[in-house]
């Protein structure tokens, strides 16, 4: 207790620092104590994608297909959101090839579809088309419009959909005309057929 | 580099008062060097308040609070939604916690006399944080909308009953917006829970530092270090909060975080007390669970209410239990603080009010017996005692030479 | 003060040692939960399909959890737990919730109340009083089931393993108490009719069946365990570094 003799000195001093291996420390207790941080706000970020009842209402749906006739639409529901099922006709499929140059990706090279509809009809079958039925532009659902020349959509309209928002437009494989304010072609879900009159929609052909 | 970030922080500074704040609070705050194990539980308060606040914010994102969808929805969050179980259990288990850490941190208050002059409003702004704590807890406790949730809400509201002529029955039947406790009370103590009563705490919290940074620290040995400084002003036996308290409040935190921890992933319902069991049970308003106890940290007031034979006397006894420790710093009338240099007589009237204090709680979480009862009578004569006592004691105690610095 | 005693005080206050209020004074038989046994959950997922959910639900629970949990495949579940249907009139999806096909209506009509959902019981009442419960329903004509439970007296739940354990009549002996008084106490049972398995048999059907009721009142115990031995690893490296930052910035300190 020599508190006589230091009666002016303060309680710590800073005059003999091994700044060394203080830095070393701070540097290793940031490192650990960063990890530990990351570490938690890993189940915190986690907890907000889909749960599990989520998961559950978002599996695969199967779809009756027997009683659709060509030319006729049927919307179902996955994840939510409506698919469209098309029984196209084969004039439809036909007038598919005509659009090329009024389309801003007749290709389909944007990654909207998996690969097995890649192609003109964008479907596995060419007479069934599926599809998400949401506007790529900003989430609306077109109306299904397989009238040819309407008054309203003008006479080189040849079956297709329009979505009444903003106007996009998209054709009998969901390719998006020139033009139009949605960005790319509607998305096609991944899909198989269970049996001919059976699909599933949600599930890829080979996990089924 | 140094000078881009110089520049930019002078920046701030001119509009902002983040370097000011920074060293009033933290690198240029002198607290004394002498703080030992009991000064931890300030700095784990506050990091139990954040926990409470992310948990929670991210459970009423799952959480319904609705009589019919309440319950289900708990479950759900700890099923169904990725890592639920661990924000819950980390809610539930932040929640006794949160009471651990406070009542640690008020009974070294008591050791130390922190309560005292100039730190009065430090005290009464810590004991306003306990009294929201307990309000947030209790509603809190509602909202899983189990058996104990529900029936232990219904005992505390009825506790408002006991008012005469009439005026409790209306306050209660107010409080609940229904003849019984439904789904009205539930909305409206969610409401109160995750919006009201957590702002009113952090404001709280703020006042309780600025007013503790306005006065300085306490320590165990009672002793004012500003009484002595050097030339620069800096007390003699103080040394700057950072980073000298925030590398030691850093280990403390490591301490804290495994054994709490330790309770979340092996021990979430702590045998019952943490996580009761009839709440495992959805409420039913038809159905009584045998025995009703509110959580632990309730219990020593609880066992005082029981401990009084009439149902106003005891809320009277029971509110009396809390009220009294906000006077407090004005019933210890001495000056010495720390219970290092006070008297003999003083040391076994402290101890002898822990003890009842822990020996209520005990018996506030069993089922009621006639020794149970003759305990807590006891033991709630002795709560009240110590106040009393103390008044007498601190007027004309012996007490010892405080020594000029602090001691190691 | 001594400091030492105020934080044996405060531990004390936090020991473990509450029980399950139900049931005062019925001695528990206790049974041994091991979360880990896959066999034993899956015997018991089998039994409580087969003989609890059709008056119970366990509709916090979902079928593919189990799957996922207890180590089959979806299909397995759908194959030997899923013998429900769904609104539609289809078999229940394997992502659905455990509910029974039995309306509420039904159910309070036939038993007085509802019966329970039985996905937390477990936790609620606890593993040993369920082993003991369902293992100690007795003959009792009196009642309107025509059996009575020794740690759930007037229970109306019929004895639904009776095939499985047959039936038991109480055997009763008087005992004089420490005041001197005398009183019938049932100190056990006696089979009357046997069931499909032995006495050992049925305990070990119960077990299992307790062990899921388990499981499904807490599913996570398994992973939460296994992170939670992580976490603490974790933290003690943790609390080493802090603890030489702190020491290596304490000798600063003047003493």
């Amino acid at each position: 207790m020599a508190t006589e003799t230091v009666a002016t000195q303060i309680s710590f001093s800073t005059d003999n620092i091994d700044k060394k291996r203080r830095l070393l420390l701070i540097g290793g207790a940031s490192v650990v104590g960063g990890a530990g941080v990351v570490a938690i706000a890993i189940p915190f970020v986690s907890s907000m994608s889909p749960s599990a009842k989520a998961r559950a209402a978002g599996a695969p749906v199967e779809v009756d297909i027997s009683k659709l006739a060509p030319g006729q639409m049927l919307i179902a529901e996955w994840r939510g959101k409506p698919v469209w099922v098309v029984r196209r006709t084969q004039e439809t499929l036909d007038a598919l090839e005509q659009n090329a140059d009024r389309l801003r990706d007749p290709d389909s090279a944007v990654a909207q579809q998996p690969q097995y509809a890649q192609n003109v009809h964008r479907s596995i079958k060419p007479e069934y088309l599926v599809m998400i039925g949401i506007c790529t532009h900003l989430g609306c659902s077109p109306t299904y419009r397989p009238e040819l020349a309407p008054g309203d959509l003008g006479a080189d309209w040849n079956g297709g959909f329009f979505c009444p928002c903003h106007g996009s437009k998209f054709d009998f494989s969901g390719r998006v005309y020139k033009g139009v304010p949605a960005p790319t072609n509607l998305e096609v879900p991944p899909h198989a057929y269970l049996s001919d009159a059976r699909l599933i929609i949600g599930e890829e052909g080979g996990a089924a | 580099m140094g000078k881009r970030l110089e520049s930019t922080m002078a920046w701030i500074d001119d509009r902002f008062p983040a370097t000011k704040m920074w060293e009033e609070h933290l690198s240029k705050y002198y607290a004394p060097k002498n703080f030992n194990f009991w000064y931890y539980f300030g700095s784990l308060a506050l990091l139990v308040l954040v926990i409470q606040i992310v948990t929670g914010i991210f459970l009423t994102m799952n959480y319904k609070p609705d009589g019919d969808l309440a319950f289900r929805s708990v479950e759900y969050i700890m099923r169904d939604v990725n890592w639920g179980w661990l924000i819950r259990y980390m809610h539930s288990t932040g929640a006794s916690a949160f009471f651990v850490v406070v009542y640690l941190h008020m009974f070294r208050g008591l050791m130390y006399g922190s309560y005292k002059k100039p730190r009065e409003l430090v005290w009464i702004f810590g004991m306003l944080i306990y009294l929201a704590l307990m309000a947030e807890a209790f509603m809190g406790y509602l909202l899983p909308w189990g058996q104990m949730s529900y029936w232990g809400a219904q005992v505390i509201i009825s506790l408002f009953g006991a008012i005469p002529f009439g005026i409790g029955d209306s306050i209660t039947l107010w409080l609940k917006g229904d003849y019984i406790i439904s789904d009205a009370t539930l909305n409206r103590f969610f409401a109160l829970h995750v919006i009201a009563v957590p702002l009113i705490l952090v404001f709280l919290v703020i006042a309780h530092i600025i007013a503790l940074h306005e006065v300085g620290s306490n320590n165990p040995d009672g002793v004012d270090i500003k009484k002595l400084k050097n030339e620069e002003g800096i007390p003699l036996d103080g040394i700057p909060f950072h980073p000298y308290y925030t590398v030691k409040d850093i280990v403390g935190v490591g301490v804290f975080l495994i054994v709490f921890f330790a309770v979340v992933f092996f021990a979430p319902e702590m045998g019952g007390y943490f996580l009761e069991h009839a709440n495992f049970e959805p409420a039913d308003p038809l159905k009584t669970p045998e025995h009703i106890a509110p959580v632990w940290y309730f219990t020593p007031f609880y066992a005082i209410l029981r401990a009084v034979p009439d149902k106003l006397g005891g809320v009277i006894a029971m509110g009396a239990a809390i009220v009294v420790l906000f006077f407090l710093p004005w019933i210890d009338r001495n000056g010495v603080r720390s219970i290092r240099y006070r008297s003999l007589p003083y040391k076994i009237n402290l101890t002898l009010f822990a003890v009842s204090f822990v020996v209520l709680g005990y018996f506030g979480m069993q089922a009621p017996t006639p020794v149970g009862t003759f305990v807590s009578q006891v033991c709630s004569l002795i709560y009240f005692g110590f106040f009393v006592a103390l008044f007498f004691i601190s007027r004309s105690e012996k007490t010892k030479p405080v020594p000029a610095r602090v001691t190691h | 003060m001594n400091t030492r005693t105020v934080i044996s005080a405060f531990v004390l206050l936090l020991m473990p040692a509450a029980s399950f209020g139900a049931s005062v004074g019925v001695e528990l038989d206790h049974v041994r939960i091991d979360p880990t046994n896959t066999a034993s959950l899956q015997r018991g997922a089998r039994t409580f399909v087969n003989y609890c959910l059709g008056c119970h639900t366990a509709d916090y629970q979902r079928y593919n959890r189990i799957a996922q949990d207890v180590g089959l495949t979806d299909e397995q579940v759908v194959e030997n737990l899923v013998f429900t249907t769904d609104d539609a009139g289809e078999r229940t999806k394997v992502g659905s919730l455990m509910f029974n096909n039995m309306s509420k209506d039904y159910g309070k009509q036939a038993f007085g109340a509802s019966p329970p959902n039985l996905a937390l019981t477990a936790r609620s009442r606890g593993t040993d009083w369920l082993y003991t419960y369902l293992r100690t329903f007795y003959l009792d004509p009196s009642r309107p089931v025509g059996v009575n439970n020794k740690v759930f007296a007037g229970a109306s739940m019929p004895h639904v393993l009776w095939e499985l354990q047959g039936w038991q009549k109480p055997v009763y002996e008087t005992q004089t108490d420490a005041h001197g008084h005398e009183a019938e106490v049932m100190v056990g049972f006696e089979l009357v009719t046997k069931g499909k398995q032995t006495p050992e048999e049925y305990d070990r059907t119960v077990a299992d069946l307790v062990n899921f009721m388990a499981y499904m009142a807490d599913p996570i115990k398994v992973v939460r365990h296994r992170v939670g031995m992580w976490v603490m690893l974790f933290l003690i490296v943790f609390l080493v570094v802090a603890y030489q930052l702190k020491k290596e910035y304490w000798r600063d300190i003047v003493k």
